[in-house]
């Protein structure tokens, strides 16, 4: 089964072709998803504002870190099965064909391995014997990974 | 007709207005900055009604999240409030007469009486609660009602565009109470 198969299959499955048929089911998970995008915008900010040496910059960065943590994962759990949604309502007709949509996932992918190997490692470090400098360029590549996850995102979007 | 009315009107003759409304890319701009700017303002601001409810960052202090928070929250509620503005701009009469945008203004209301309540009230004593992992139970309920208020204008926002699908004023019959709370304009008829 060839990707474009496979997205067909799922866009005319009878639950997606029923969630289809409503007006309000769409706009109502794209809410949500939004709800998630706020809420991991939150939880990414507070961590790399602290690298940076902006917002909490009185907390030891480790612990902001893991303070946010717990909300970044809440935020995924919205996000994800939200975005996934999206994906399926119009997998076959719109999402297969918009390089934005590839685009974004690729950045989602790096993302998420940046944030939860590289960023969690460098955050949760004994701040002493840390450079200054690569806790900036770590709040630096987050900020842009996740700004393009979230600009491709609504790309996807427009008309 | 009412007075707004005639106001918004006058404001779609404008010719900002139509610039803005014809664009190619500066009304999806202004809309794109508009939705990603929640990151700024309800993430941040969200991280602050968490701590109120003592769901994160217990062991800081109330006040030191919010110091250091809020600034953010209100750059990106400026942001918020000028790309708003601009997208109302774009087309005054369609947002005037949409149910949606109606409810997130009374919404947006609610919630900016509801922190302007708490930092008159429970916020003037937080000197004896600064400390606690879990604010009181007055603090917690401002926190809870802040998050409720971000879940339905965003909501609210998302909905405008689809007004057009539901309860518009140009398709006609419409039940009389969308006519009444969308302000549609059924004597001309």
């Amino acid at each position: 089964m060839s990707l474009f198969e496979f997205c067909e299959r799922v866009q005319y499955s009878p639950l997606l072709s029923a969630m289809r048929s409503s007006s309000w089911v769409f706009p109502l998970i794209a809410s949500i998803h939004l709800m998630g995008l706020a809420l991991i915008g939150g939880a990414l900010l507070v961590v790399d504002l602290r690298l940076l040496g902006l917002g909490l910059r009185h907390q030891p960065v480790a612990q902001v870190a893991r303070d946010a943590e717990r909300w970044l994962l809440v935020s995924l759990l919205v996000l994800l099965p939200t975005g996934l949604l999206q994906f399926m309502c119009f997998a076959a007709t719109k999402y297969y064909y918009l390089t934005a949509f590839w685009v974004k996932m690729a950045a989602l992918s790096l993302a998420l391995v940046f944030t939860f190997v590289v960023r969690r490692k460098v955050a949760m470090a004994e701040e002493t014997r840390m450079n200054p400098v690569w806790s900036k360029l770590v709040a630096l590549v987050s900020l842009s990974l996740w700004s393009t996850v979230a600009i491709t995102g609504r790309l996807i979007g427009l008309p | 007709m009412s007075l707004l009315l005639r106001l918004c009107e006058w404001l779609a003759t404008t010719s900002g207005s139509i610039a803005l409304h014809e664009s190619r890319y500066m009304y999806l701009i202004v809309l794109s900055v508009h939705v990603l700017t929640l990151c700024l303002f309800v993430g941040t601001a969200a991280i602050v009604d968490l701590r109120l409810m003592g769901l994160t960052m217990q062991s800081v202090r109330v006040s030191e999240v919010m110091t250091r928070l809020l600034p953010w929250t209100a750059a990106g509620f400026l942001l918020m409030i000028i790309s708003g503005a601009l997208l109302f701009y774009a087309a005054p009469l369609l947002r005037y007469q949409n149910i949606f945008f109606r409810a997130k203004m009374v919404t947006l209301v609610l919630a900016g009486v509801n922190v302007w309540v708490f930092h008159n009230t429970v916020y003037r004593r937080v000197a004896v609660w600064d400390q606690d992992p879990v604010p009181p139970r007055s603090a917690r309920v401002v926190g809870g009602l802040a998050l409720v208020f971000w879940v339905v204008l965003i909501t609210l926002g998302r909905m405008i565009p689809y007004q057009v699908y539901w309860f518009d004023c140009n398709r006609q019959p419409q039940p009389a109470i969308v006519n009444v709370l969308a302000g549609c304009n059924t004597d001309s008829r």
